[in-house]
């Protein structure tokens, strides 16, 4: 036939959005944090973060290349993955180390599951835990922000676990001048990545807002006003809260499942914090309600309009 | 707020394309012939009663509706029936057509006279005779809509001038140009159908027509407009009741079950105008549109006229023509061939040049659940394609694929640009063969 008109189903348009596009967003959001983990851990803190990027592109395009599947590197969901990791680890962290962390993520989290879409639970929290629960002691390894006190790898603690004797200044909680992990003391730059990812619509604020709000109540139920801020800013709450609990792949669709998880998220935060022996509980938070996103889905399903329950 | 809760169904912004929205129709001449197909409409196809040779006037019947849900098939010219032959439609399924060659005369038949409409039947009659099908792009029957079980239980006509499909401006058009036609139409149901209200939904993005009609039915207690949000897609029938009335239709069930019928504004304006004439319907307004066309405008055709007629007269492409479609960009139809005749319920012929008629490639679904908050209908889409890869006729029916309006919403605002309409469409199907949904 002569003419060559192309035929396909209905609808013939579609909008802008794509993968990378929403995967760019959160790299731009993750940008601040990773500027104010440059400032406050020096410039070790770039040399951690790219390598883990690094390595967790590559080895999302080696297990690719290898099984003869099609190499999806250019989604850039290694990328934010690979960010995400190192900004969960401490700036001492010996780079090999790091690289375990994300072939333990891209691998063995993501790709051994079939790749994006259908892992489970978040690639860069499982590579996290993995590295926590192995190099537990070089997890921790706090380095005192050397570049504003002058003072060279001075070890420090967390201000959760520092607790109650030394109450560090609002200030300092949001700058982020304290010791934790990369990403997680600047409670500014999440803030301003978090008004990015939901300014672009990437995210929607449901789940940071319940979450963190979940744990702000409770704080304020069981260990009074003054210690609000310190669980909201001191840990790794709201890093996890923006970018690791908004992951779209282990999160409930709905809104009304959106709130369930997050507060699911904050009373197990809130009951391994507070009454459980460890200081940091978002990991596991995060961790467990990702296991139950399925069911969460089941029963908060959206009802279809006319559509009457069947008896 | 709390309703947003239990079903999101934001739809999609899409863009609104309605550059020809201002300009006045323009009528086609003559076409070199025209191709009736014989089936324009749901329902069963019609009996051609018309032989080679046989010479035809404007509003001969052509085609015989056989059962009550069929329309009859008028002739939009004076001239010679050339052929009878059959047509493939893109779907794959054959129809018979009559061709008739035109002999420019375009003299009238004389069986073409005002109706005469006492009663409601002989209201059902003259739709009947008219030929009506629901011109929103549906083709029902419109003489069938209008005769629900429960007549006396119809509390309410809404007329859909939503036009929610991006482009396509014949329907603000038809508000514009015919609007005594349109009110006409809109009593004469009223009054034979004894319905006591009627609702006008017209999109916000068409402020002309919702003027116009505002100020010709200020007077009129019984006739309001009621704005609807620019927001794909108001114009579908369930979202319509649902945003004017506020009633859902339950599962499996029609608007009259809730009290309401539902028209197109042109599908209302074309009663007016047959009860006024007798003229049945032969032609029909399109919206001639897209990147590829030279000149987009609103062009009223003879149905039946080869669609590449329509594009010359529209002063042909500017560049090579990659994609045809009858209707919108969101559901109307990718032709596979030019020959293809304008059909009755056809409102739109989009003309997309290679830039546009691309689609990006699917890549893997990332749960994000943009087709879950978009889905006008409150279906969960994603999960729907899950249950429908596994087969699970349980899950489908419980999850009331059978609801799908295959309206596009959740293909057009996938970030991974997967079929999702069209998973949606193969699950509801397979529900349906399987004996499940309602």
């Amino acid at each position: 036939m002569e003419n060559h008109l192309i035929v396909t189903a209905s609808p013939h348009i579609v909008d802008r959005s794509s993968t990378r596009k929403l995967m760019g967003n959160v790299i731009v959001a993750l940008m601040p944090c990773v500027v104010a983990s440059i400032i406050i851990f020096g410039i070790r803190a770039l040399l951690v973060e790219a390598v883990t990027v690094f390595a967790c592109v590559a080895f999302e395009y080696l297990y690719c290349y290898l099984m003869k599947k099609p190499i999806p590197v250019g989604d850039l969901s290694a990328v934010v993955t690979g960010l995400i990791l190192a900004l969960n680890l401490p700036v001492s962290i010996p780079l090999w180390i790091a690289v375990l962390g994300a072939f333990v993520a891209i691998v063995l989290a993501k790709q051994l599951f079939g790749g994006i879409g259908f892992n489970f639970v978040n690639p860069a929290l499982i590579g996290r835990l993995f590295l926590f629960t192995a190099f537990a002691s070089r997890m921790t390894a706090w380095v005192f922000p050397q570049s504003l006190s002058g003072v060279d790898a001075l070890s420090s603690a967390t201000p959760l676990v520092a607790g109650k004797e030394t109450a560090l200044p609002v200030i300092d909680l949001l700058l982020g001048v304290h010791g934790g992990v990369l990403g997680e003391t600047c409670s500014l730059a999440i803030l301003a990545g978090f008004v990015w990812l939901v300014a672009t619509r990437t995210i929607n604020i449901t789940i940071p807002v319940a979450y963190v709000g979940t744990v702000a109540v409770l704080a304020l139920v069981f260990a009074g006003p003054h210690t609000v801020l310190l669980h909201v800013l001191g840990g790794g709450l709201l890093f996890g809260a923006v970018f690791m609990a908004t992951d779209y792949v282990t999160s409930p669709f709905t809104t009304k499942g959106k709130i369930i998880f997050g507060i699911g998220m904050g009373i197990i935060t809130w009951a391994i914090r507070y009454w459980g022996n460890m200081a940091e509980g978002v990991s596991y938070a995060i961790l467990l309600m990702n296991l139950f996103v399925p069911y969460i889905n089941d029963l908060t399903r959206q009802k279809p309009l006319g559509g009457v329950k069947k008896k | 707020m709390f309703k947003k809760l239990s079903r999101a169904a934001l739809g999609a912004a899409v863009p609104h394309e309605k550059g020809t929205a201002g300009m006045q129709t323009v009528k086609m001449p003559v076409p070199s012939k025209i191709v009736l197909a014989m089936q324009q409409h749901i329902g069963a196809p019609c009996t051609p009663v018309v032989k080679k040779g046989d010479h035809v006037d404007v509003g001969t019947l052509v085609g015989k509706a056989p059962s009550f849900v069929s329309a009859n098939i008028y002739s939009g010219v004076s001239g010679t029936v050339s052929a009878l032959d059959t047509l493939r439609y893109p779907n794959g399924a054959s129809v018979q057509t009559v061709v008739i060659q035109p002999d420019g005369e375009q003299t009238v038949d004389p069986a073409v006279k005002k109706p005469e409409v006492t009663d409601y039947t002989s209201f059902i009659q003259a739709v009947q005779n008219c030929g009506l099908v629901g011109l929103g792009g549906a083709g029902f029957p419109t003489a069938v809509k209008l005769s629900p079980k429960n007549l006396d239980q119809i509390d309410t006509l809404v007329i859909n001038g939503a036009e929610c499909e991006p482009y396509l401006t014949a329907d603000n058009r038809e508000f514009l140009e015919n609007s005594e036609e349109v009110l006409a139409g809109i009593r004469a149901v009223m009054q034979y159908l004894n319905i006591g209200r009627c609702l006008i939904g017209i999109e916000r993005n068409k402020p002309e027509a919702m003027d116009k009609m505002f100020s010709l039915t200020k007077s009129d207690a019984a006739i309001k407009v009621a704005p609807l949000p620019s927001r794909y897609p108001q114009g579908a029938e369930k979202v319509l009741i649902e945003k004017t009335t506020g009633r859902e239709v339950p599962r499996g069930g029609l608007p009259a079950d809730v009290g309401v019928i539902v028209l197109n504004v042109t599908t209302v304006a074309t009663i007016g105008k047959f009860l006024a004439t007798g003229m049945p319907l032969t032609t029909k307004r399109l919206t001639v549109e897209g990147d590829a066309i030279a000149k987009p405008q609103n062009v009223e055709v003879i149905i039946g006229t080869p669609l590449q007629e329509v594009i010359d007269f529209c002063g042909g492409t500017k560049v090579e023509a990659r994609k045809v479609i009858t209707g919108g960009p969101m559901m109307g139809t990718a032709q596979v061939s030019t020959d293809f005749p304008v059909l009755k319920q056809n409102n739109g012929l989009l003309v997309l040049g290679d830039k546009s008629a691309h689609i990006p490639d699917p890549q893997p679904c990332i749960r994000c659940g943009r087709c879950i908050s978009a889905c006008p209908m409150g279906l969960s889409p994603v999960e729907i394609a899950g249950a429908f890869n596994k087969k699970n006729v349980e899950a489908l029916d419980d999850m009331m694929v059978d609801l799908c309006i295959a309206c596009g919403t959740c293909s057009y605002v996938c970030p991974a640009k997967r079929p999702v309409t069209q998973t949606m469409a193969l699950a509801k199907d397979y529900l349906k063969r399987k004996g499940g949904g309602k």
